[in-house]
Parts: structure tokens; C-alpha cells; sequence
């Protein structure tokens, strides 16, 4: 098989600062929590971090969505970089991992610190409530198309796609709350997640629709926190102090139109294509997969992703979804172990991989999925933005 | 309702946002293969032409999805209403967002037929779409 570049990179330390609805620090301060954290973890000091990445790269405008960028982080820690980059213009979330692994390609560093901040909830106490539309400025840009129609969040759209899949696949109400059960379930027995009271289908049934066939239970929690992740080149990550995460293969790339309106197909959104790459860079298949973090900004792409990964058949998720033990703990594909954004809080993909690593490296305590799984398929989110990883403990 | 937040005019998209001034709704078309474009850009991705330009299609189309928003997301937003996505009768795969006026909410389904209407707002003619009844 080919060489590929991220086989020759590893996740090495992964860090994370405390997750509120309402912090007492900044969002920098955050930052350097998570940071600090990363970075003990892999064993090395400030002095051995030669990159740094983030997505989608600071924007000051208020909303809370990304308030630290690389060189705030930079010069907060006084580190010595011959790389950086942040941007929204990636691959989703993920963009900032594999815009690193190309960076570890090239020669450009070897231990790059990957981090994603939000501080939303503060952000809507405090300044406006979304971070798509505000009012009195007309509207450029990819959603601009949305801009008169009162396309007030993310959630709009993507509860029109939900609604097509709905109409197609024929799933249920009762179906997909189990994703929304499941992860206030694994939430419980994580002390650093938001919310922790166990839910029943029952509750989530209940809970108030936002936009047909959306509820409040399949949104995932805006939070203040921030996650970090170091990303290191094989061979050093070889003499640190944790077992490497291997990044065995990633699927990116824009084979689909970008576009929040014209996609090929607005039910499966860009997500099969990206799976496609994935496993295409891999001798692994879903059936070796054994553990899942989806992403989770709404029960859908969780959802999506588990038929578009191939854990089973398009419009199978609600039979394997069904009743929720198959992905359960102690299921044959246990997903978002830690509570996921849902109920862990809004970590934008990084509480997933944050998580993938606590479970790979054994750490998970009271949620630890038995077996010594090894195996972990990541994902980002819906739209056109998607981007997947698969990691393997070596 | 509240106001509608209105979209930035450029060359390109001009037409869209204005030509219902006229009653008329604006799709970019490649004279060469007469391939639609959307949203508007001057270059036909089909041939390589860059002859592309603003038609006045049908205003017919098909709703291809559909959201009831439940949720006051600011200030006196009336509720409920939907948004859509309408699918024009000319070329399936040309999609435009949209909310549906002229019937109940829950009356709006998959497929349904539809037919452009326009509301102005300040200098711009938002299209919106109702069910066909004729
Ligand atoms: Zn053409």
C-alpha cells in the first residue's frame, strides 16, 4: 500500500480544561489549561512543541464560536513554532489535524499542539445569541443563499436535511432519541461532562421541537472549554511516555460540491465520500472498528455517520440504533463514550478525540469500555463540512 | 414577523435577488448546453463555457425538503414557519431556499408543487414559494 503521510504521525498527549456553562476564565486561560495539559501528557516541555494548528483559527467577533487563535496561544506560552495555521477554509473540524500532518510531512516541525476553544455560553449571556446571522448587515458568504428566509442557527438547516432522512429511511422518533439516551447515559459516569441526570425516551419525546423533526434532546450544549491534542512525527512519538495513537488514516478532501444547498445528496450530506477516502487509506473495515466517537451536533450526524462509515446498511441506523444496546458500553459498537457534545458539552470534535484517546490509552475509569479496545473511528460534522480519522493504539 | 436579513449583491447574484421586480425568477444558464447554474456563477461546469447568464425560468418547482421551526430565535418572531427547498421544475438538481407561504404550515410536504412568489425588501425581491392550486 501506499505510504501515507498520516501513518507516519501519532497523537501523543491530549489535554483538557474544565467544561461550564459559564467559566470564571478567559477563553485564553482555557486555552492554556488544555495546552498544558497535552503537553505533560506526551511527556515533553514548551521548548518541544514546534507547531501549532487550530480550526477555525480566532475570530473576534463576539460570538464565543472561536475566540483563541494561534498566536494568542503562541505567545501566552512563548513557544518557538516553525509552523502554524489556523482557518475555516478545511476539511471540517479536522482540518487543523491535517493540515499538521502535512506540516510533519514536510519537515516543518514534529510536535505540533492542536487545540479547539469555545466560550458560546458565556458568549450568549453576554453579547448576541448566533453566530450566522446578525442583524442589520446584509449577509455574504456560504449562507447567504439562507440569509431572508429567518435561518437563524445551524439547526435549521440541518433539520432539513434531518427531515429528508427521516422521510426516506422511515426511522422513528423513539430511534433516534437513543442516541440523545445513550449519551446522557455514558455522560453520568463522566465527571467532566455538563450534563449528567439519566434521560428515558420518555424525556426526550418530551422535549420541546425546534425545527421538525429536530428537539432540544438532539442538540448537542454550548460550552466554555477548550481540548488540546499533540500531534507528533512516528518516530518520536515512539520514545514518549504514552503507547503512540496512531492516525492510521484520514478522509478529507471536497469531492462533493461545497455547497449548504447543493449537495449531491442533502440526506447523506458529504459524508460518504469522506468515509470512502478513510478506508480506502487502510487495510482496517468497519467490522475491526472498536469503539466510535460521531460526531454529534445533532443526533443525525451521529446517526448518518454510523450507516456512512458502514457500521450498517444506508437507512440501518435505526435497526442498529434500536433500543440502544448495540451501542451501548457494553454493545458490540459502544459510541460517544463520554457523553459526546450532547450531553458532554459543545467541544466541535475535539471532546470526541480527546475521549477516542482516554479509551484507547485505558483511562476512561468508571466509562472505560471493557475489552481493551484499540480501534477508534472520529468523525466531524454535517453540511458540506466533513472529515473523518480512524486511530489505532499502537 | 420581524425583518429579513438581506443577502450582500454582487455581480453574480444580482439578477436572483432583483429580477422580481418584474415577477420574473433569475437562473444563471449556459447558452452553449443550456446547463443551469446555481447559485450563480459565470462559468458552465458541464462545457467549459463561460456564456452563462441570468434566464427567467417557470418559477414552478418541487419541494424537495422542508422544516417547521417551533422556536422564537429573536423577539417577536411569528411562529410557526417553514423553511424549504425547492427544487425548480427546469433542472432537479438547481435548489433554492426559501420559505413556504400560502398555506398552513403542516400542510407543506415532500414534493409538494410550488410556484414563485417575490417580496420586496428594501431594493431586493426575496422569492418565496406557494403551492400551486391551479
Ligand atoms: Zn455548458
Amino acid at each position: 500500500m501506499t505510504r501515507f503521510a498520516e501513518k507516519d504521525t501519532a497523537i501523543t498527549g491530549v489535554g483538557l480544561s474544565d467544561v461550564s456553562r459559564g467559566a470564571t476564565k478567559s477563553a485564553l486561560a482555557l486555552t492554556v489549561d488544555a495546552a498544558l495539559e497535552a503537553i505533560a501528557d506526551a511527556g515533553l516541555t514548551r521548548a518541544d512543541i514546534d507547531g501549532i494548528a487550530t480550526w477555525p483559527g480566532e475570530r473576534a467577533d463576539g460570538s464565543g464560536f472561536s475566540p483563541v487563535g494561534c498566536a494568542a496561544l503562541q505567545d501566552a506560552l512563548r513557544l518557538e513554532v516553525g509552523w502554524y495555521g489556523g482557518g475555516g477554509e478545511a476539511p471540517g473540524q479536522y482540518g487543523a489535524v491535517f493540515n499538521a500532518i502535512g506540516a510533519i510531512a514536510a519537515g516543518l516541525c514534529r510536535n505540533v499542539l492542536i487545540f479547539r476553544t469555545m466560550c458560546e455560553a458565556t458568549a450568549r449571556k453576554t453579547a448576541y445569541a448566533n453566530s450566522l446571522l446578525r442583524e442589520g448587515q446584509r449577509q455574504a458568504g456560504p449562507f447567504s443563499g439562507y440569509a431572508p428566509y429567518y435561518t437563524y442557527a445551524a439547526a435549521l438547516q440541518q433539520a432539513l436535511f434531518f427531515n429528508l432522512y427521516v422521510h426516506k429511511s422511515g426511522i422513528r422518533p423513539d430511534q433516534v432519541g437513543q442516541v440523545a439516551v445513550n449519551q446522557r447515559r455514558n455522560a453520568a459516569l463522566n465527571p467532566k461532562a455538563i450534563y449528567k441526570t439519566p434521560i428515558s425516551i420518555d424525556d426526550y419525546l418530551a422535549s420541546p421541537l425546534i425545527a421538525t423533526p429536530l428537539r432540544l434532546y438532539d442538540c448537542d450544549v454550548p460550552i466554555d472549554g477548550a481540548a488540546a491534542i499533540i500531534v507528533s512525527r512516528m518516530d518520536v512519538a515512539r520514545t514518549l511516555k504514552n503507547p503512540p495513537i496512531r492516525i492510521e488514516a484520514i478522509g478529507s478532501s471536497m469531492r462533493y460540491r461545497n455547497s449548504w444547498t447543493q449537495l449531491a445528496e442533502l440526506d447523506t450530506q458529504a459524508q460518504p465520500k469522506v468515509a470512502k477516502m478513510m478506508w480506502s487509506r487502510t487495510d482496517l473495515k468497519p467490522a475491526d472498528v472498536d469503539i466510535a466517537q460521531l460526531y454529534d451536533g445533532f443526533s443525525f450526524h451521529t446517526i448518518n455517520w454510523l450507516e456512512n462509515f458502514g457500521f450498517c446498511e444506508r437507512y440501518g441506523a435505526k435497526d442498529f440504533i434500536d433500543g440502544g444496546h448495540r451501542i451501548a458500553l457494553d454493545g458490540e459498537l459502544p459510541v460517544n463514550t463520554g457523553g459526546g457534545a450532547m450531553s458532554g458539552g459543545r467541544l466541535h470534535a475535539y471532546g470526541a478525540v480527546h475521549e477516542a484517546c482516554t479509551q484507547l490509552w485505558g483511562r476512561a475509569g468508571a466509562r472505560q469500555v471493557k475489552g481493551d479496545p484499540q480501534i477508534c473511528a472520529t468523525s466531524t460534522s454535517g453540511g458540506p463540512l466533513a472529515g473523518a480519522m480512524l486511530l489505532v493504539r499502537d | 414577523m420581524v425583518a429579513r436579513t438581506l443577502p450582500a449583491i454582487d455581480r453574480d447574484n444580482e439578477a436572483y435577488w432583483t429580477w422580481g421586480r418584474e415577477g420574473k425568477l433569475a437562473i444563471h444558464r449556459c447558452a452553449a448546453c443550456e446547463y443551469f447554474v446555481h447559485p450563480p456563477v459565470p462559468f458552465c461546469p458541464r462545457c467549459e463555457s463561460r456564456d452563462v447568464a441570468p434566464r427567467a425560468v417557470s418559477g414552478r418547482g418541487r419541494v424537495v425538503t422542508f422544516t417547521i421551526n417551533h422556536k422564537a430565535w429573536v423577539p417577536e418572531l411569528s411562529e410557526p414557519y417553514v423553511l424549504a427547498l425547492v427544487a425548480i421544475a427546469e433542472q432537479d438538481d438547481v435548489r433554492i431556499p426559501c420559505n413556504i407561504v400560502g398555506c398552513d404550515a403542516d400542510k407543506v410536504d415532500f414534493n409538494m408543487e410550488v410556484e414563485v412568489v417575490f417580496e420586496q425588501t428594501e431594493d431586493l425581491w426575496v422569492p418565496l414559494f406557494r403551492p400551486v392550486t391551479a
